[in-house]
Order: C-alpha cells, then structure tokens, then sequence
C-alpha cells in the first residue's frame, strides 16, 4: 500500500485506477494465457481417455481418483494427471505412491 | 556476405501503440552511429512507415519486385537523403493484397542481410498472417505496447507466439509513458508492466507532443536537432539496441515541478 492509497482509504476515496487496471489485467490473462480455443473441454477429455488407456496397459489405475487437469504458471500451461496407481500388473507389489505425469504444452 | 546482420521484428499485436514510429525513429539512429540500417515495412497492405519517414513519393519498386525480378535490390531500396546509411524497403503494395507468404519473407531478410548491419521490420497489427510472415524473417523481436489494459493484453498474445519460436532475445518497449499520470496511480507502471509481460525492458519512451508534429513534417524526432523528451527515449533505446550500457529513462525522473515531486511522495510505499 502506498502513502496515497492510505489517503484515499481515510477519506473514503476509491483507490486509483492504476490498481483496478492491473487486477482486471491479470484476470483476463490468466484466461488468455489457457488458450481454450486451442484446447477445448472436448479434446481434453479425449486426451485423458487416451493416457489413461496407455498407463492402465501397464499398471491398475485407481479410475475414481484420477485427475487430469490445466495448470497455468508464469507463461506455461502444463498438463497435470495424477493417477494413482493400485498394482502393477506384472508384480504383486501395492504402490502407495502416486505417478504424477506431467507434460508440457 | 554472412555478415552478423541483427534482424529485429518490431510488433505489438495491438494497432496505434507506436511500432512505425519506432521502427522510424530506431533506424535513424541506428544509421546515425554509423551502423548500415534497412527498415521493412511488412504492413504492405496498409503501409505508413515511408510517411513517417518523409520517403512517401519516392517509391518506385518494392520487395515484391524484387522477388519477381522486375528490379535489383538496389533500385529498391529507397535511401534516406539527410541520412543515407538508412534504407527503406516497402514488402508490398498497398494494392496487392495476400501475396507475401514466410518464405518470401524468408528470402527478402536474406537478402537485406547481406547488405545491412541492421535490419528492423515493422509488423503488422493483428496476430495473423501479416504478423507470421514478418516473423519468419526475423531473429529477434522488440514488443511495443502502452501502459493500457488493451495493449498489454494484445502484447501478451504476441509474445506467447513469439515464445513459440526460436525468436531471441525478444524486448519490450513501453511507449507513451505519461510520468505524471503514473506518479498519481492513474496508469500503470513500469513495473507492472514489466511484470505482467515478463520480459526484459529495453527501455520506454515518454508521451510527447512533437512526435505527431514529427509526423505531420515526415521527419522523425531522432533526425531533428529537437531536445524533445521522446526523441531523449528513442535515443536511450538505440543506444540500449547495439549494446551499450546505459540506464533505462526512469519516468520518475521526469516530472521536475513540486507537484510532481509532491505525487512521488504519495507514491511511497508504506507497508
């Protein structure tokens, strides 16, 4: 906080308009910066169904816990799936662990 | 030939921030400290870089005639009477109109490269074809924008397309600063510009009244004896362009009144 937002915040005053732009900025860029247009709802989905189908080739998903989902920090998206696994399929070892796949955009 | 040309694409994605102008004022002074300096107008279908360098009617070929061998390069390429290490190339004709594709582009920097020290393109507004093709042609890129929502916003999606390529360094400059309005928190800062974008700053030029009357004249400021503030910018941005190492113009400097002063105070951070 500034000296002058101290003021305007005695008096009752709105805060400059220099603060409102920025807000509204980063807002509409954090939007921007997904892209949705490039990656709909849709092609998401299908994304998903298809990792899923290749890793549960290898390995017993737990399908209720699955989380396929966009994250966006600084200027990259990255695709993060978090799929915890059950068993291999292969071994008799219980994974605990979860697999964190991720993939950049 | 192989010289170590710099192609530098100068774009904004948003029209009316001020690309033509310092694609103009930039390549004066470029060519002022000797460097041999080609500017392209990649906007062939609304050119306005020749206005603004007063070269408007000598104009007889473009790079279109070159590519289809109408002309030499030389022909051309339209020389600067005050400053002739500056040249200006115009892509196309305003009449023509979805002619140029990248490898055109491609093959007219080529060229310009074997002849220039530095070659500055103006791009197209928009983040479409025009703005792709002027692409092609460069190897590094200045981004203009204003301290306005929707400048940064359009910025913001060039540079994500610029991100995408092997474009580097990419620069921002923020133009139109208006100091006072900053000092009262009625415009963004540099700062959060800078932040927002993410970029490093090569520097910014302050809102002036003469470089509309430099418009209106077609002689850009940095070729005027003027000791205008945004001739003072642009000369800071040349200088900052081939290296040296000189601070950026700190717009807090700027205002000299007690008002302004006064407005510098209020704009202490207290907690």
């Amino acid at each position: 906080m500034t000296l002058r937002d101290l003021i305007n915040k005695l008096l009752g005053r709105e805060t400059a308009s220099a603060n409102t732009a920025r807000e509204r900025l980063q807002l509409v860029l954090a939007h921007d910066r997904v892209d949705m247009s490039s990656l709909t709802t849709d092609l998401l989905d299908k994304m998903r169904k298809e990792i899923l189908d290749v890793v549960a080739k290898y390995v017993e998903i737990d399908f209720e816990e699955v989380a396929v989902s966009l994250e966006t920090e600084d200027r990259m998206t990255a695709l993060v799936a978090n799929l915890p696994i059950k068993r291999t399929l292969t071994g008799e070892i219980e994974l605990k662990k979860n697999e964190d796949a991720q993939k950049k955009k | 030939m192989s010289k170590n040309t710099r192609t530098i694409l100068i774009c904004s994605g948003k029209g009316g921030v001020g690309k033509t102008t310092l694609t103009a004022n930039l390549g004066i002074a470029l060519a002022n400290s000797g460097a041999s300096t080609a500017v392209l107008d990649a906007d062939f279908g609304l050119r306005n870089l020749d206005l603004l360098l007063g070269l408007e009617n000598r104009i007889i070929y473009t790079a279109q005639d070159v590519l289809d061998k109408n002309c030499r390069l030389d022909q051309a390429l339209v020389r600067h009477k005050k400053e002739p290490n500056l040249a200006l190339l115009p892509a196309g004709d305003p009449r023509m109109l979805d002619w140029m594709k990248p490898e055109d582009m491609k093959q007219i920097s080529k060229l310009l490269s074997e002849k220039f020290d530095y070659v500055l393109v103006d791009c197209p507004a928009g983040v479409e074809d025009g703005f792709k093709n002027a692409l092609s042609a460069c190897k590094e890129a200045i981004v203009v924008t204003n301290p306005e929502l929707s400048a940064v916003r359009d910025a913001d999606r060039v540079i994500g397309i610029l991100n995408t390529s092997d474009i580097k360094p990419i620069q921002l400059v923020i133009n139109r600063v208006r100091p006072n309005m900053m000092a009262n928190q009625e415009m963004l800062s540099i700062e959060d510009v800078q932040s927002i974008l993410s970029l490093p700053l090569l520097g910014i030029v302050l809102e002036d009244e003469q470089v509309i009357i430099s418009t209106n004249r077609g002689e850009p400021l940095t070729l005027s004896e003027s000791k205008s503030p945004a001739k003072k910018c642009y000369l800071n941005v040349s200088q900052r362009l081939i290296g040296k190492d000189i601070p950026i113009i700190d717009p807090k400097n700027e205002g000299k009144s007690l008002k302004d002063k006064f407005m510098r105070l209020m704009q202490t951070k207290i907690f």
